[in-house]
């Protein structure tokens, strides 16, 4: 295989690294160079700082001189979506808000990959704070998808399934509120995985919905992703929410993994709105996986019909809380000729905020206002419970949920900002695994008649991350979908 | 009409912990500003709170002191306004779940003398919660400036029923609660430095009326001073309104110190509405019944409940309890002594309240620093009881143990004051006061007790002060019965 090296996989990297055919430095600059080549295209960074990440890749091939290799991430180049807290770097949310905010800490994943020696590479866009399905809502710039750059990338993590797409990145890593990652990875043609709610720390992921945002990897291929997952995942002391689990190897789990297994197929998620080209592509997934000796098993999960209404009533209560620290007295965006402080915050917050953010946090302080509380965010959350009963009922009788990642193939840029209702939709099949804190990933299974990617999602039991890797990774290994690189 | 007032309290508690409510970051006072702080103080994007484990274990302490239920599950909630002091533009709180529930406070009136105790009542808390302080604002002409050292302290809110009546039952409620948590090592509750902060809510109504007149929030009564001219002024001037036939509407007042008068802050209609949630960044802590008693363990007899047992025990008289108990160093080391000395509780709580608190007060020590200690005290009882020196040597010897931190044996033996205990050197020195002072031996005889007193100081000067007027006393009656 003669893949360019920006196009390999980490695992493949690692091996080559290990077996000193390249080296870090040699993988850094190929990443930088293919980034300046398509980044023109794509425009998935916010920032990047060449030189820094040279200097650390240098620091990897010395370690690795030295035999103090850090693992299979040293040296391997991981673009961060602008979410995420490095210390010394913008932090943004591709936002006005943070357009000057550099972080003074490290996020505990960023900690955890500085371990591992991976290569912290860039500033990647995002939907403002991480509200949206398509990239559009940065308060910067458009990426483009590599596949068509008339089209979005999906979102919120947009810059993050586009670099790595379009190889401006081994591996990248993004955040899931209600399908951030998986939506973009299905329209993108890569891997992406929500984890487990509570498996990889919240500590330093700037907060959209605190009770659905999970942070998780875009990669190439299953095994790079069970990789990255198992290098940012276990419990951390800074989060309360994180959960003491024993961490498995994932990537081994994604070699080791054999049919058959029970799939469950909810009727609801076949319905109405689902493109018949991606409803092909995942029939044709549930067939491989029945050839493969696979039960398939009809299911329902009764209660999806309510999982957007409940998605926007609890995400966006949080979000109006979350987001109330964006006042400009400490940090961030400040308007300059506030009469006062109630002047400051009105002031500060309409100039900082753009309009998707603000039309949340005003739905969200609607949602929680007195008289509502138990009509809105009450009730969502009793719902919310049902939807997660639906689930662990269902996995009395199946290992994993399969359904399509997204109802539609990359739309085409400006084709839903008008219409948020529409733009929600997107996400009515990844919302679901966030209310009910279950992981999910998407896999490639197609490319349509447009020659745009088509994802495969699969949802797990709770911390069922191993399984699921080892059920995406099966039907990669039979399939040549993750292989398929955007015309750039 | 004779009017009452019904007043309520809610007392903010700072909780006396090494590190903030939800990180790591030192709690502390007097710091330069801004240097208590970390990302999460700070309110900074992507931090997460992380409960203090210890100040759970206060507020559980605080509930069990004041027999208040204690929640099975300590749950989070989030508080949303927005205010400069206030870094998240929420305060982390606890809303329909508050750890603590019910409970009572036994505060004592003031007696009818200081000597005197007064009457005791309990008053009853409807809840106890826990939460995050926020920064302090400072004003200037043109701009505000913000210090986040205070911000994100445990902090604990007591509220009470309205039982209160007066603002000497208001002041009695706040002395009660300063104690036990003080005893408790709970808060030192210096409202000087914030750790304790009053707002009261006061109403008015004829006497003899049972339903409520309109609630007036006062807020702002951060010392003791404060306080008493609030909630008095509040009331004389509710009373007036009234009085003069004028109706109230229920809103927030500030008391205003430098004015001694208060003034409106917010209506009703302008209250706030906090949009409660449950805090998504954190989980509920689960309060079982052994942590609870491991607690209820940890904590001390309290202040009304150790002077009723000193004054049943040792027979201890309310002036030296009332001096001894509030303060629970000078308890320890009293109770230290009367341990050592049961039988003689009261001299030594006497030694202690008049002699040690005195030169203690004059030296500007505390107790703990004292160079007396309480076996020390024990021993000068003792020399006395005795008889080996008198009340007056012992005076004496008290001060020079103070100065030196010598034992009082030693420096009765340095000082060679040990009284006279030879009894034949004390029968001459009888027989010639008896023999020099025949008038006084005939006064005497024919009753008159003062006589007798004459020929002891007698005595007592032939023997330089070294004799036991006990035994002078006795020898003369015996010798001149004879």
């Amino acid at each position: 295989m003669s893949e360019p090296l920006h196009y390999r996989t980490a695992t493949d990297l690692a091996r080559g690294l290990a077996a000193g055919e390249t080296s870090a430095e040699e993988v850094a600059r190929a990443v930088i160079e293919r980034t300046q080549a398509v980044e023109p295209k794509v425009r998935a960074f916010h920032h990047r700082d060449e030189e820094d990440a040279l200097e650390q890749a240098r620091a990897s091939d010395r370690r690795r001189a030295e035999g103090r290799c850090l693992g299979p991430l040293d040296g391997i180049p991981v673009g961060i979506k602008d979410v995420l807290a490095v210390e010394g770097q913008p932090l943004t949310c591709s936002s006005k808000m943070l357009e000057n905010f550099v972080a003074p800490y490290d996020a505990t994943v960023i900690r955890r990959l500085k371990e591992r020696g991976a290569v912290l590479w860039g500033r990647l866009n995002m939907d403002e704070f991480a509200m949206g399905s398509s990239t559009e809502n940065s308060a910067f710039q458009v990426t483009a998808n590599p596949w068509d750059p008339e089209r979005i990338p999906g979102g919120s993590s947009g810059g993050s399934a586009a670099a790595c797409a379009a190889g401006e990145a081994i591996l990248t890593l993004g955040s899931d509120t209600g399908g951030s990652i998986r939506q973009p990875a299905a329209l993108c043609g890569i891997v992406g995985m929500k984890p487990t709610y509570g498996l990889v720390s919240r500590y330093g992921l700037v907060a959209f919905a605190s009770s659905l945002d999970q942070i998780g990897p875009f990669a190439r291929s299953v095994e790079d992703a069970a990789l990255l997952i198992g290098a940012i995942a276990g419990h951390d002391p800074l989060d309360s929410t994180s959960y003491r689990a024993e961490i498995p190897d994932y990537a081994e789990a994604v070699r080791s993994a054999r049919p058959p297994w029970k799939i469950g197929i909810p009727g609801e998620y076949f319905g109405e709105g689902l493109d018949p080209e991606v409803r092909a592509a995942v029939e044709l997934a549930i067939e491989f996986y029945r050839a493969e000796g696979c039960e398939i098993i009809d299911i329902s999960l009764p209660h999806t019909q309510y999982a957007v209404a409940v998605y926007y009533i609890i995400a966006t209560a949080e979000a109006s809380s979350n987001l109330a620290r964006y006042d400009g007295v400490r940090y961030g965006h400040r308007a300059a000729e506030a009469k006062d402080a109630v002047d400051l915050y009105f002031q500060s917050r309409a100039e900082g905020f753009g309009s998707e953010v603000k039309r949340r946090i005003i739905l969200g302080t609607y949602v929680l206002s007195s008289g509502y509380y138990d009509a809105y965010y009450l009730r969502a959350q009793k719902v919310r419970t049902l939807i997660r009963q639906d689930f662990l009922e269902a996995f009395k009788r199946v290992d994993a949920v399969l359904t399509p990642t997204s109802p539609v193939p990359a739309f085409k840029r400006g084709e839903r900002t008008s219409d948020p209702l529409a733009m929600y939709l997107s996400d009515i099949y990844t919302i679901s695994a966030n209310l009910a804190g279950l992981p999910g990933i998407s896999v490639p299974c197609g490319l349509s008649s447009g020659h745009l990617p088509i994802g495969l999602q699969l949802i797990g039991q709770p911390f069922g991350e191993a399984g699921l890797l080892g059920m995406a990774g099966h039907f990669e290994r039979h399939h040549d979908h993750h292989l398929k690189r955007p015309p750039l | 009409m004779d009017y009452e007032a019904v007043i309520g309290l809610e007392v903010h508690v700072q909780i006396k912990t090494r590190s903030k409510m939800f990180t790591a970051a030192p709690a502390g006072f007097g710091e330069a500003p801004n240097t208590l702080v970390d990302p999460v103080v700070l309110g900074l994007p992507g931090v997460l709170p992380v409960m203090n484990h210890a100040a759970i274990e206060q507020i559980i302490r605080t509930g069990l002191m004041f027999g208040c239920s204690i929640a099975p599950v300590c749950k989070w909630d989030r508080k949303n306004y927005f205010y400069p002091d206030s870094p998240k533009n929420y305060q982390i709180s606890q809303y329909d779940q508050p750890i603590c529930v019910g409970g009572t406070v036994e505060i004592e009136l003031p007696g009818p003398s200081r000597n005197v105790m007064g009457e005791h009542k309990h008053i009853h808390l409807t809840r106890i919660h826990l939460e995050e302080d926020v920064g302090k604002l400072t004003h200037f002409e043109n701009d505000s400036l913000v210090d986040f050292n205070r911000a994100g302290t445990p902090l604990m809110e007591i509220v009470t029923e309205p039982d209160l009546r007066t603002p000497e039952e208001v002041f009695a409620f706040l002395t009660a609660l300063r104690q036990a948590m003080v005893c408790a090592g709970i808060s030192d509750c210096d409202m000087e430095k914030g750790q304790l902060r009053c707002d009261a809510n006061i109403s008015v109504r004829p006497r003899g009326e049972t339903k409520l007149g309109t609630k007036i929030e006062l807020k702002n009564l951060n010392s003791i001073s404060g306080v008493r001219n609030g909630v008095t002024f509040e009331i004389e001037r509710q009373i007036g309104i009234v009085a003069a036939g004028g109706s109230l509407t229920q809103e927030t007042r500030r008391w205003d110190l430098e004015a001694n008068i208060s003034t409106p802050m917010r209506t009703k209609e302008m209250a706030h509405d906090y949009r409660y949630f449950p805090d998504p960044d954190l989980m509920p802590v689960e309060v079982d019944e052994a942590w609870k008693d491991r607690l209820r363990a940890t904590l001390p007899e309290l202040p009304f409940d150790r002077q009723r047992r000193l004054m049943e025990s040792f027979g201890l008289p309310y002036t030296i309890t009332s001096v001894v108990v509030p303060d629970r160093p000078l308890g320890e080391f009293f109770d230290a002594a009367a341990a050592a000395a049961p039988k003689q509780a009261q001299k030594i709580g006497n030694w202690i309240v008049n002699d040690l608190l005195r030169e203690l007060s004059a030296a500007g020590r505390p107790i703990t620093d004292s160079p007396v200690r309480p076996e020390a005290i024990v021993g000068l009882v003792g020399l006395v009881e005795e008889g080996a020196i008198n009340s007056n040597v012992a005076k004496e010897v008290f001060v020079e143990m103070f100065r030196t931190g010598e034992a009082p044996g030693a420096i009765v033996d340095r000082k060679g004051l040990r009284q006279s205990l030879d009894t034949g050197e004390l029968e001459a020195w009888c027989r010639e006061a008896i023999e020099k002072n025949p008038k006084s031996v005939e006064d005497f005889r024919a009753g008159k007790e003062n006589a007798l007193n004459f020929l002891k100081g007698q005595v007592m000067r032939m023997s330089k002060g070294k004799a036991n007027p006990k035994a002078v006393d006795d020898l003369l009656r015996a010798l001149m019965a004879g």
